[in-house]
């Protein structure tokens, strides 16, 4: 069984073990870099993005993660994850850092402030069935996409909220928050176990 | 495979989402712009915008309303991360009125004065999120049920003495693990002890936990302070005075960061209660008189 560890300085860190645990791997909080080294798969969850890569300078893993993703060790990203994740971020603090790995360009806070985060339905790219339910809560949406990132998913005024460039999947919304287990099981089973 | 796309805005899953997405954090009181930039910039996961601290309402007595809407907004342009705001007990026009502002919370909170001795705000109403305080799991239920997306364990605000935050906290956890050994029969009657629906009683004790984050406010001073409420099950904590009362505002202010998310490695939280200068001075809860205790507002 496959082991995935989950970023836990910061955020929806229990949603996500759960929802690993539900798509058949081995789920582990990853603080350090021996932690890091452990793993088949990361994930880096929602949260506040500026708290996270600051908590990764603070504690000396900020280099090792970047180094991880670029690699390619499998990484998925939801909202401040994807963030984490983007090669360039609009809105964010002066001199906010990202790991990068993604080419794509993602705003911070894209749908404004808190009392506009929603829930709908979306198709994405290689999970089939039913619209996933997705959740939007100060959600950043990815504004430009480079020529290695294939978009997954969009919303149908055409914002991209999806998108995978080799190892790297990131979304702007929140599966683990909706029990929609099909996006980790997609990540799992076509990007650690494949 | 069509798509159907029908946007919910402000459900009861974002309202509580955005609290998930807080966990493992620090929310720092600010009153000023400055104050909301050092606590972003420290690592904090969320302001809490007033116009004093709860130990400066203490001092200087009075009626504490809601902020100054000029301030607010100063505060919200200054910073990327949410931003909170107080409004007084029962005041739901204070309410209304930070929707309007576009606050990404609001803190139902006893540290203002009740506008209200006998109704909490209906907070089903709002399409902005509400955290509201509670001293046991009854008041934490209650809140709930008026539609708190959020709760936070009191404590005893603008003291710097923990003690009242552990005895909440624990009497929180410790009637939720009694709850959950109880037999379906029991049941019935602990929603009748618990002054609580029936229907949230049942939910409480089949998934041992409260149906939303609760973080840990009231007295909190130093990292320690801070590990020890993680440790004693808090998603996160709220540090008001602690903070920018304290002599180095910048160095504690990124100790109690770290230490939240360290609280289990005393290694890491010796390293860094170092150096941090004057804590604030604090005042011991059993020095004040109870009419003064800012917890026993609410119910």
């Amino acid at each position: 069984m496959k082991t995935i560890g989950v970023l836990a300085f910061q955020g929806d860190v229990r949603e996500h073990l759960a929802a690993v645990e539900a798509s058949g791997a081995n789920a582990v909080e990853v603080r350090t870099a021996a932690e890091l080294a452990r793993i088949d798969g990361l994930i880096l969850p929602g949260g506040e993005s500026t708290t996270i890569s600051k908590l990764a300078r603070m504690f000396d893993m900020f280099d090792p993660l970047k180094a991880s993703i670029a690699s390619g060790i499998p990484t998925f990203g939801t909202c401040a994850g994807l963030i984490l994740l983007a090669d360039r971020i609009l809105d964010g603090i002066d001199g906010q850092e990202t790991f990068g790995g993604l080419d794509v360009t993602v705003r911070r806070n894209a749908f404004g402030h808190q009392t506009e985060s929603f829930e709908t339905r979306l198709a994405f790219k290689g999970i089939s069935g039913p619209d996933l339910v997705a959740a939007f809560i100060r959600a950043p949406i990815i504004e430009q996409v480079g020529p290695e990132a294939e978009v997954l998913a969009t919303l149908t005024s055409g914002a991209v909220v999806g998108v995978r460039q080799k190892s790297i999947l990131g979304v702007s919304f929140h599966p683990e928050v909706t029990d929609e287990f099909r996006v980790h099981r997609y990540f799992i089973d076509s990007m650690v176990s494949a | 495979m069509s798509e159907s796309q029908n946007n919910n805005v402000a459900t009861t899953r974002v309202k509580r989402g955005l609290a998930e997405m807080l966990k493992g954090g620090v929310i720092m009181d600010v009153v000023t712009p400055e104050q909301a930039k050092i606590a972003e910039d420290a690592g904090a996961v969320a302001v809490m915008a007033l116009e004093r601290v709860p130990a400066d309402i203490r001092a200087q007595g009075g009626v504490a309303r809601m902020s100054d809407p000029d301030m607010i907004d100063g505060i919200i342009s200054a910073v990327s991360i949410p931003v909170m705001a107080k409004a007084r007990i029962g005041h739901f026009v204070e309410a209304q009125i930070l929707e309007a502002l576009n606050v990404d919370y609001i803190d139902e909170s006893e540290v203002l004065s009740p506008a209200d001795y006998v109704n909490h705000i209906d907070k089903w109403n709002f399409k902005v999120p509400f955290v509201c305080g509670a001293t046991n799991l009854g008041e934490a239920l209650r809140r709930i049920t008026e539609g708190a997306a959020m709760i936070r364990s009191k404590g005893e605000a603008g003291t710097g003495d923990v003690s009242e935050a552990t005895k909440h906290i624990r009497t929180i956890s410790g009637e939720i693990r009694a709850l959950a050994a109880k037999s379906n029969d029991e049941l019935y009657v602990a929603a009748k002890e618990l002054q609580a629906p029936y229907e949230l009683v049942v939910e409480v004790a089949r998934s041992g936990k409260l149906p939303v984050v609760m973080f840990t406010a009231g007295g909190v001073a130093t990292p320690a302070d801070a590990a020890m409420m993680m440790q004693l099950g808090a998603d996160g904590v709220f540090v008001g005075s602690g903070i920018f009362k304290s002599g180095d505002p910048v160095a504690r202010a990124k100790a109690i960061v770290k230490a939240v998310t360290f609280f289990n490695d005393p290694n890491v939280l010796a390293s860094v209660s170092r150096g941090l200068g004057e804590a604030m001075v604090g005042i011991n809860v059993n020095d004040i008189p109870a009419p003064h205790r800012l917890a026993d507002r609410g119910w």
